[in-house]
């Protein structure tokens, strides 16, 4: 049986239905189920999945529409309406409307100085724009901006006095806010600026295991050190650290970068190229220890299985072109269209790990925004295989860390805090 | 030092990013633009020139007198209408029997019809003013800019509503003979400031487009004292909407102060002519982008229903291009009958159409509002962004000729001439 449903003109972000799509697959004998915007792409991937109904011909963009096949399909749509009503229902507040626009929400909220723009990418530039014109800096976690705009964007925060941390900016801890996917990290004295949202979880992580904490971690977004952008960013994340007060130490996290970078302070380059690692980097800095590894096992073949791009360049730098190890990043764009990414849902990986052979090697990032309870999903899945697990969280992270090592070692897996320590543990 | 400070946000996109922010923090009720929109600095300079001039306006009602005499390029051969132009075979009733009655008035067989808005002109409803009738000559005192109106006839069986027999021809010959000089032996004392009487009205109820009464009553004093002769002070103490037709005026000067100003994006002309709505945009010079009248809805005088009703007529929607109007409705408790009947509801009505203006006029406050200045400045990319066409408060006309008003209500303009002006901006 098959239930589809089309409402036009109703909008709801991707993360959302995602979430009801999950809904729809949770009522019993449901064989497939989707809730989305009618893009082109996603009523491809409807159709291939066996949900296309004629109540959806005619359906654009501004659309949205349900489908669902199985038993209780009706159902199915009617659990992925009501998750998405209750968001709704959660959202309107007062008697007010809501603002519509960055630009009267700043008004709404006196004294309001950063805005969170997590729009679609095309939408992205607009949003930030607006929020520059309205005197916030922007923490910019909507990827697929061009270069160009990003440039953009950038030089018109300079102009103002404002950060554009971004775009594709995963993560910052600003002023003790933690923005996007953050741990649950001490303050300290050690200033972060990264263009990789996975590096700035991993390095304050591995210092928060030393009992060491940061300051601040300014997110710059992943091309910043490039020719292009020339490291406009990172430039002023430094400036602006180099007169904090609470900063004694910066460290920048990216890839090789063309751009020179200086600093007044002591400044730690952490610049991701063979024999640099943030592990070595946090040691360096933190001046701690990290606990002891388990014994490394001899695998024949490893399949490294990734959701933070970061942590799995740093993995295959260790790996060199060895032929026995496979890395890929299930974050990285082509995995991520029209689905949730790999540290919210976990489903891709479960689907990789079904189909890897030899060791499963899995970055398992937690604290905010991550998935609540990774383990409960991935770990089952180990049982019975050889598998290594890092772990990216602290004790103070929602899923703690130390519930989510004791599920994954129950099932079996060698649990690491330290990528490039697991990943070099198995040469 | 802080980076940022206390950090208070606005999230605009994903639920789930804004939630990982532990902040104060307000979320933008974000959808899909229309169109995408891309930042333009040009456009940005431009229109912070083309608001200010609409906000710097001071417009005053300095003369009176013969329309072929005072109104620029005006002809016997010529008849103004409202709204954007239009064929006579096009025209519908309420303005057929307009052009009829004045064509009798002037006692010709045809005449050539071209907008009041091409004449710096513009006419409530029908607007149609013929070479005899006399007009107000109302001056932006800080541009110097000048506009023309007709004056109001009154309610009930009036030529702006397509009555046309002998009663209200003989009115308009009673008008020019009799209330225009006397109205130009008032004048003589002196401009009155319609600047002034426009904040002063605004905080006593009015919202100036369907709601005159208080603003009539200030020009009733201010008359009074200059000494406005016996039948004509008595004639403009009988029609509330006396003052309509001279706010229309102010608003008309001060948009034109505002217009060509190259690359910007604000409308300086919104009007209906009975069968089109019309929109013009200070960057696009004298274009006009049309799209279908709307048929309003309201509240209807007597047992006049919707079917009765005539597409929307009148260039008094420069009101609300003006910031007043629907704009204001806030301002105007004893009205929110029309806009569904509760204060709450017209309160909500001015604040939605802040997203899509460029300013907030300190000359027309609001009490309601925290003595915030209305809305003002529509920003044609803003109208893009958010879908939320400008909301329009208007007179209901019959739609067979001489009918008179039957009732009054609101409207949203049709959205489409605002995508076709979005795009000749970016062509």
């Amino acid at each position: 049986m098959l239930k589809a449903e089309l409402r036009p003109r109703e909008y709801h972000d991707s993360i959302v239905l995602m979430l009801a799509s999950r809904r729809m697959l949770d009522v019993p004998g449901t064989e497939s189920a989707m809730a989305a915007m009618a893009t082109p792409l996603n009523l491809e991937l409807m159709q291939e999945a066996g949900l296309w109904g004629s109540e959806l011909e005619g359906a654009g963009p501004d659309d949205l529409v349900l489908a669902a096949r199985g038993e209780q399909a009706a159902a199915a749509v009617a659990a992925g309406l009501s998750a998405l009503t209750e968001r709704a229902a959660a959202r309107a507040s007062g008697g007010q409307p809501p603002p519509r626009t960055v630009k009267t929400a700043a008004r709404f909220l006196g004294g309001a100085n950063l805005a969170v723009v997590s729009v679609p990418g095309e939408h992205a530039t607009w949003a930030s724009w607006d929020a520059l014109a309205a005197g916030l800096n922007v923490f910019c976690f909507s990827d697929n901006v061009s270069v160009a705009d990003e440039v953009l964007l950038k030089d018109e925060a300079l102009r103002r006095g404002l950060l554009f941390m971004g775009p594709d900016c995963g993560t910052a801890i600003v002023d003790g806010v933690g923005l996007g996917f953050w741990n649950a990290v001490p303050q300290g004295r050690i200033g972060i600026v990264g263009a990789s949202g996975t590096g700035i979880q991993q390095l304050s992580c591995l210092l928060a295991h030393q009992g060491v904490g940061i300051s601040h971690a300014i997110g710059v977004g992943g091309r910043d050190l490039s020719p292009e952008v020339g490291g406009r960013m990172t430039r002023e994340a430094i400036r602006r650290l180099d007169s904090d007060a609470d900063t004694d130490l910066i460290v920048v996290v990216s890839k090789p970068a063309s751009a020179e970078l200086s600093a007044r302070k002591p400044l730690v380059q952490a610049l991701l190229a063979p024999g640099v690692d943030l592990t070595e980097v946090a040691l360096r800095v933190g001046g701690g220890k990290l606990p002891d590894d388990p014994p490394p096992p001899r695998p024949d073949r490893v399949s490294g299985i990734f959701s933070g791009g970061t942590l799995r360049d740093e993995a295959a730098l260790i790996w060199g072109q060895d032929p026995r190890f496979s890395a890929v990043d299930y974050g990285a764009d082509e995995y991520t269209r029209g689905r949730p990414h790999p540290m919210i849902d976990n489903t891709i990986r479960l689907d990789a790990i079904r189909r890897a052979e030899g060791l499963i090697y899995l970055d398992v990032v937690l604290g905010r925004g991550a998935h609540p309870d990774p383990a409960a999903e991935l770990a089952p899945a180990l049982r019975g295989r050889t598998a290594t697990v890092v772990l990216i969280g602290t004790a103070g992270d929602p899923q703690g860390l130390d519930r989510q090592r004791t599920a994954f070692e129950a099932a079996g897996a060698r649990v690491y805090l330290s990528n490039s320590r697991a990943a070099r543990a198995l040469l | 030092m802080p980076i940022i400070g206390p950090i208070r946000a606005v999230a605009a996109g994903a639920d789930l990013i804004a939630e990982t922010v532990d902040a104060p923090r307000v979320s933008v009720e974000w959808r899909p633009p229309l169109r995408r929109l891309q930042p333009d600095p040009a456009t940005d300079a431009a229109n912070e020139i083309a608001v200010a001039r609409l906000l710097a306006a001071r417009p005053a009602w300095v003369g009176i007198g013969r329309a072929l005499d005072l109104i620029p390029g005006m002809r016997a051969d010529l008849l103004l209408h409202a709204g954007p132009p239009l064929r006579w075979e096009d025209a519908s009733g309420p303005l057929r029997g307009a052009l009829d009655g004045a064509l009798r008035l002037e006692g010709r067989d045809s005449a050539d019809l071209e907008p009041c808005h091409h004449h710096q002109a513009v006419g409530p409803m029908a607007g149609v003013i013929s070479a005899s009738m006399p007009v107000v000559v109302v001056a932006d005192e800080t541009s110097g800019q000048r506009a023309y109106s007709n004056l109001n006839e009154g309610l009930g069986k009036v030529l702006r509503y397509g009555a046309n027999d002998e009663a209200v021809l003989d009115r308009l010959r009673w008008m020019a003979a009799e209330l225009a000089p006397d109205l130009a032996r008032a004048l003589a004392a002196g401009p009155v400031d319609l600047t002034a009487i426009n904040s002063k009205a605004l905080q006593m109820g009015d919202e100036l487009h369907n709601r005159h009464r208080a603003a009539t009553s200030l020009l009733f004093r201010e008359l009074a004292v200059r000494g406005l002769s016996g039948q004509s002070l008595k004639f403009v103490d009988s029609n509330d909407y006396f003052y309509l037709n001279l706010v229309m005026a102010a608003a008309k000067a001060a948009c034109d102060a505002a217009a060509d100003v190259a690359r910007s994006s604000l409308v300086v002309a919104m009007a209906r002519n009975g069968t089109e709505f019309g929109v013009r945009v200070s960057g696009l010079g004298d274009r006009w982008f049309t799209a279908p009248a709307p048929v309003p809805t309201g509240l209807f005088l007597g047992s006049y229903t919707q079917e009765d009703a005539n597409p929307d007529i009148g260039d008094s929607a420069i009101t609300e291009t003006y910031g007043l109007g629907g704009f204001a409705m806030a301002a105007a408790p004893a009205i929110v009958q029309y806009v569904g009947g509760d204060v709450e509801t017209a309160r909500n009505a001015t604040l939605e159409m802040y997203e899509i203006t460029l300013a907030e006029n300190p000359n027309h406050q609001v009490p309601a509002l925290n003595f915030r200045g209305t809305p003002t400045g529509i920003d044609l990319r803003r109208v893009v962004e958010t879908g939320i066409p400008p909301l329009i408060n208007t007179g209901i006309a019959h739609r067979r000729a001489g009918v008179g008003q039957i009732g009054a209500g609101l409207t949203r303009a049709p959205i489409e001439p605002f995508l076709d002006a979005f795009r000749a901006l970016n062509a």
